[in-house]
């Protein structure tokens, strides 16, 4: 049977399909892993309660564990404690940044508070950026634009 | 949970789910039809975020009632009558006008955030940890359909017009979909849901004030008693017959 730093280091390929640069252990999607007998449980906390790429996500982990010779994998949503965007690990902002996604202000709870916080831009580091529409090309997106680049950019959003 | 309590609960999460379910469904209906591109994608995310809702309180019913989590939802949804739904007529209502849409949903959004608020201290767990989910999704929701109802409100005369007659399709609906559900004040008793009243107050001093004042829109005075949530307009009948249409004839269907 793998061990869990094993099951980890796989689950670290698995990638949100729509956010194809972070890993989904990157993400803090990951609450724990466990062997129960010959079977490999995985809980994850969905970041958002609607997120259609969730039983892909599933899917994914299921299969490429199933393909590193687990011989039953099974995953379970966890939505206690709720995800929040503060879980997301540093590497993770890192490469968020790099594919051009403004990582989510950590906001330790106070969502509010978050939500007027300046918006550096990833491409050239102003924050003379301006908030176009709360909602982007998936749920977990906002859209900004950088009045100094002139670049117009999607944001992780804080949640 | 005792029998007689576990039936005000089953009673409260339905008015929940299927608020959730009939007003995503509505607002699924604009995907590809919003007035510009960025509001369609907008629209859609938020029309997502509630179906996702409504798959969160079935699951809750599910566990409430013992039954497969994975199935169950699907059968709520797709297999039950127009008289078993329990949501409030206002979120079966046609989708109308723009202005129409973003007050039914801004409405919506400002008494869910609310409740969600009290909702996160209940003494039944998965409602507590549900709720404080839903309610960083929801601050998104209210924020952008409030500053739509504003800047229609206060755009051009036939902007502030369609809004007004917006309130005065939407008023009469509102006593229904804030009552307490049958039971509701056991259910407090039990600390399990909050009263009406205790974010009831809250609602009223947000939405009010931010009607009156800062949209200058003129409040219908009239507003007819709540019917119970058991009594539907026909229209849910067309929704239903719509969304279960395929999975009654192929109740084996996969995608």
């Amino acid at each position: 049977m793998m061990t869990a730093e094993e099951i980890w280091r796989i689950l670290e390929q698995v990638k949100d399909p729509e956010i194809p640069a972070v890993s989904v252990v990157e993400l803090g999607m990951i609450r724990s892993v466990g062997v129960e007998g010959d079977q490999i449980i995985v809980t994850l906390t969905p970041t958002f309660i609607g997120c259609p790429a969730l039983q892909m996500i599933q899917s994914e982990i299921e299969a490429r564990l199933l393909q590193a010779g687990a011989p039953e994998v099974r995953t379970r949503l966890s939505l206690s404690p709720a995800w929040s965007s503060d879980w997301i690990t540093s590497a993770g902002r890192d490469r968020l940044k790099a594919m051009g996604l403004a990582p989510p202000p950590r906001h330790e709870g106070q969502l509010e508070a978050a939500l007027l916080v300046e918006v550096n831009c990833p491409y050239c580091g102003s924050s003379k950026t301006e908030l176009k529409n709360d909602f982007g090309s998936t749920l977990c997106r906002a859209i900004y634009v950088c009045n100094a680049c002139r670049q117009p950019f999607e944001q992780f959003k804080p949640i | 949970m005792d029998s007689s309590l576990l039936h005000d609960f089953r009673e409260f999460l339905f008015a929940l789910a299927d608020d959730e379910l009939i007003l995503g469904h509505r607002a699924s209906e604009w995907c590809g039809h919003a007035p510009v591109l960025e509001e369609d994608i907008a629209f859609a995310n938020i029309a997502l975020d509630e179906i996702g809702h409504a798959a969160a309180w079935y699951s809750i019913l599910a566990e409430v009632e013992g039954q497969d989590p994975d199935l169950y939802p699907d059968q709520l949804v797709y297999f039950r009558s127009a008289e078993d739904f329990r949501n409030a007529q206002i979120v079966e209502l046609p989708n109308g006008d723009w202005a129409f849409t973003m007050l039914r949903q801004y409405l919506f959004d400002a008494a869910e955030k609310t409740r969600l608020a009290a909702l996160k201290r209940s003494a039944y767990q998965p409602v507590a940890q549900v709720a404080e989910k839903m309610l960083r999704e929801e601050l998104y929701h209210e924020r952008h359909t409030r500053l739509w109802v504003l800047r229609l409100s206060r755009g051009t005369e036939e902007s502030h017009r369609r809004m007004q007659s917006a309130l005065e399709a939407c008023w009469p609906y509102m006593a229904q979909l804030l009552a307490p559900t049958s039971g509701l004040s056991r259910l407090a008793g039990a600390g399990v849901a909050p009263e009406a009243q205790t974010w009831l107050a809250n609602w009223q001093a947000t939405v009010l004030p931010f009607l009156e004042t800062e949209c200058g829109l003129i409040l219908p005075t009239e507003i007819p008693p709540a019917l119970e949530r058991s009594v539907h307009t026909p229209h849910l009948r067309v929704i239903l017959a719509e969304m279960q249409s395929l999975p009654r004839q192929e109740p084996e269907a996969q995608w």
